[in-house]
């Protein structure tokens, strides 16, 4: 085994992850600030992906969908958030996680309805059409943007969650809302940003997965799996948890199909299972943390 | 109940009529059975899943075949019902469906599945039923002796004979081929053809790779299916599997380096993923609605078709709904009614023409000798309209040459 291809197998990997990792981070924010599980997030990045397509194919260009799709759905969570979730702050957490169950069927069903059950077609950018030569191989253009994406997304994020004054607030708000309502803060807007900011991310994975998935329905379900294993061996509501594991299982799928391919998609849930072993509270969980 | 009741009174008759009819409904196998006029047939099939796009396209055109005997009167007068489960892409769901359609529905007959391993499910209690069963799955393991009775029928094509056709277009003497497998039957039947084809041509085995059944993505795949070198990749998976792992072998640029094949080439993923990433991908199939120029079957069935769908084109999978609906319905004209032992004997003696071609149930092993077509998939610019998706390189005749033999299969020659 040539060390060329187990390094271009390590980037198809790194690749893998980067969607893995913009998707779970959507709900381990959602889970970790709000405690709500949102089992409607696979369905979100569905849409996402739709919204997408429809943008691009609106605008004529693919920019313009991976800009307005996100914040446009992130607006559509935020009503959700408004309309739904609200009302069942403070209830037992399986309230909001079948609130959430059912609306993902609604949704799916709905994009049936209007868009068909075939796939559709979403065309990789001109721009970004073909393989670059790394000198040790050829590595799709469109895989290489989606890294670059990722990393700058993460960066911004850390930034506004780390060296800003709403990241402070939010943080705040994550660890105890009642002190910050008596600060008067209105924590209930907090809340708002966030489920939209975490549905936003859900949507940039479909877009980002568009081009190189076949856009259909039940294209969330998959993805809802792997983003709850990421989600839950990095440990529940942890940023950086959701980063690295979302590498990792990217990774150990890559190098796991050089070796043994029929066991690539088994490999993630090998993974979860060792890691809950050792760290039932994930990697970078906090024991004991319940929402 | 009303329906015996006393009916002095119009209003009252219609009232009743409304309220036995709502009564039927509610208790619908029971009393639906009582007069049993219809013929129904069960008809298992994934509605829901990765091949629910196929699944539908079958519906369609079984609906079609229904329709069009039902025009024509019915089967000695009685008419014709099909009774459409979800199988879900699963063989218990599947068997438990077959099950309730058998002793619940009363079904006559069960035509449908499309995954290997739930047709062999289906095939497992219509054999123990005594029902008959014609399968219009592309995986023939229930030809095979072990599992096959008297009452089973296989209408689709097989892996033997796509991938025969398609290494006869494609393969040459010392070209390497590399292989894309799915990890469960219908993949590793494929791959069986296609490297018993390869071995008669005198092909390189360079590599196989399997990959999980469902997989969201193949790139991982992709740079050591490079570092084989080959000059021929055989994808040989199903429905989105198929587009996917298409597309994103050409993002990672394998068709400048090989030519890819697949067994079947799917109308609907051709769809999905469009031109541009499944231009020169060669694959066989049952049916194109492009063969109207050669076939005056082919004519009549997409006219039939378009006018029963508001213009839409039958798809390959959907001609199978048609065709394996089509010949039970046949045979079921033939023997006069549903004896399911005359119906049998029909089956076997029958010679059908209703998508492409005259084909007949093998005798040994009930698969049907059919015609098996070769396409490629045009570029954009080559494309006449919307529907012109591929050029057909091949349309080889019908022959049991085309078929593993009797004794191969395990059954007494």
């Amino acid at each position: 085994m040539d060390l060329s291809l187990i390094i271009m197998q390590l980037l198809s990997g790194i690749a893998l992850g980067a969607v893995l990792v913009i998707t779970a981070l959507g709900l381990t924010i959602v889970f970790g600030m709000l405690g709500v599980v949102n089992f409607a997030h696979g369905a979100l990045f569905m849409i996402g992906a739709y919204a997408g397509l429809y943008l691009a194919s609106l605008t004529g260009s693919f920019w313009w969908g991976l800009l307005l799709a996100p914040i446009l759905i992130g607006a559509f969570g935020m009503l959700i958030e408004f309309v739904l979730i609200r009302r069942l702050y403070g209830r037992s957490i399986d309230d909001p996680l079948l609130l959430t169950f059912g609306l993902s069927y609604i949704l799916v069903e709905g994009v049936r309805i209007v868009f068909g059950s075939d796939g559709i077609p979403f065309p990789t950018p001109p721009q970004l059409i073909g393989v670059v030569d790394l000198g040790i191989g050829f590595f799709p253009r469109y895989r290489l943007f989606v890294i670059a994406l990722v990393a700058v997304v993460l960066l911004v994020l850390w930034l506004t969650l780390e060296k800003t004054r709403v990241g402070l607030i939010v943080r705040a708000g994550a660890r105890d809302p009642t002190i910050m309502q008596v600060l008067g803060v209105d924590i209930g807007r907090v809340w708002l940003a966030i489920f939209g900011l975490g549905v936003g991310l859900a949507a940039l994975g479909g877009v980002l997965a568009g081009p190189m998935r076949s856009v259909n329905p039940e294209m969330g379900s998959l993805v809802l799996a792997e983003a709850f294993v990421v989600t839950v061996i990095g440990g529940l509501g942890s940023i950086v948890g959701a980063v690295v594991a979302g590498l990792m299982v990217g990774i150990s799928i890559s190098m796991v199909a050089l070796f043994a391919p029929e066991m690539a998609t088994i490999v993630m849930f090998a993974l979860m299972a060792v890691v809950l072993l050792i760290r039932p509270q994930g990697l970078f969980g906090v024991r004991g943390r319940t929402a | 109940m009303p329906k015996s009741g006393p009916t002095p009174k119009i209003i009252r008759r219609t009232a009743l009529v409304g309220l036995s009819a709502g009564a039927a409904l509610l208790a619908m196998p029971r009393l639906g059975r009582a007069a049993d006029e219809t013929i129904r047939i069960g008809f298992p099939t994934p509605l829901t899943g990765p091949f629910a796009a196929e699944a539908r396209d079958q519906v369609k055109c079984a609906e079609l075949a229904v329709k069009l005997v039902n025009d024509k009167g019915g089967i000695g007068g009685r008419k014709v019902e099909l009774l459409v489960r979800d199988d879900k892409l699963n063989a218990g769901e599947a068997a438990t469906r077959t099950l309730e359609l058998i002793e619940k529905d009363k079904v006559h007959a069960v035509v449908g599945a499309l995954s290997s391993a739930v047709q062999l499910a289906v095939n497992e209690v219509t054999r123990a039923r005594g029902v008959i069963y014609v399968s219009i799955s592309q995986s023939d393991t229930i030809n095979e002796a072990k599992d096959f009775s008297k009452y089973t029928f296989h209408e689709a094509l097989n892996p033997h004979m796509t991938t025969a056709a398609v290494a006869r277009q494609t393969l040459k003497k010392g070209m390497k081929v590399a292989h894309l497998v799915a990890d469960y039957a219908y993949g590793h039947e494929m791959l069986r053809g296609f490297k018993r084809a390869q071995a008669a041509i005198g092909a390189d085995n360079v590599g196989e790779i399997l990959h999980p059944f469902g997989a969201a993505d193949y790139s991982t795949f992709m740079p050591r299916l490079m570092s084989m070198r080959p000059d021929v990749l055989c994808i040989s998976n199903f429905g989105r599997d198929q587009a996917n792992a298409i597309k994103q072998a050409v993002d990672f640029g394998v068709k400048q380096q090989m030519k890819i094949v697949v067994p079947v080439i799917l109308h609907n993923q051709r769809l999905a993923v469009g031109p541009d990433v499944f231009e020169g991908v060669v694959g066989g199939a049952n049916y194109y609605w492009g063969l109207e120029t050669q076939s005056k079957t082919a004519a009549a069935f997409n006219a039939a078709f378009k006018a029963a769908n508001g213009g839409a084109i039958p798809t390959d999978y959907g001609a199978y709904g048609y065709s394996g609906v089509g010949s039970l319905l046949a045979a079921m004209q033939a023997a006069g009614g549903t004896d399911t032992d005359k119906v049998v004997d029909a089956l076997e003696k029958l010679q059908y023409d209703l998508t492409k071609g005259l084909q007949h149930y093998r005798k040994c092993d009930h698969q049907s000798v059919q015609s098996v077509l070769v396409l490629e998939s045009k570029k954009k610019s080559a494309m006449a309209g919307d529907n012109d998706l591929f050029a057909i390189l091949a349309n080889d005749a019908g022959s049991d040459d085309m078929l593993r033999t009797c004794s191969e299969l395990g059954h007494a020659t």
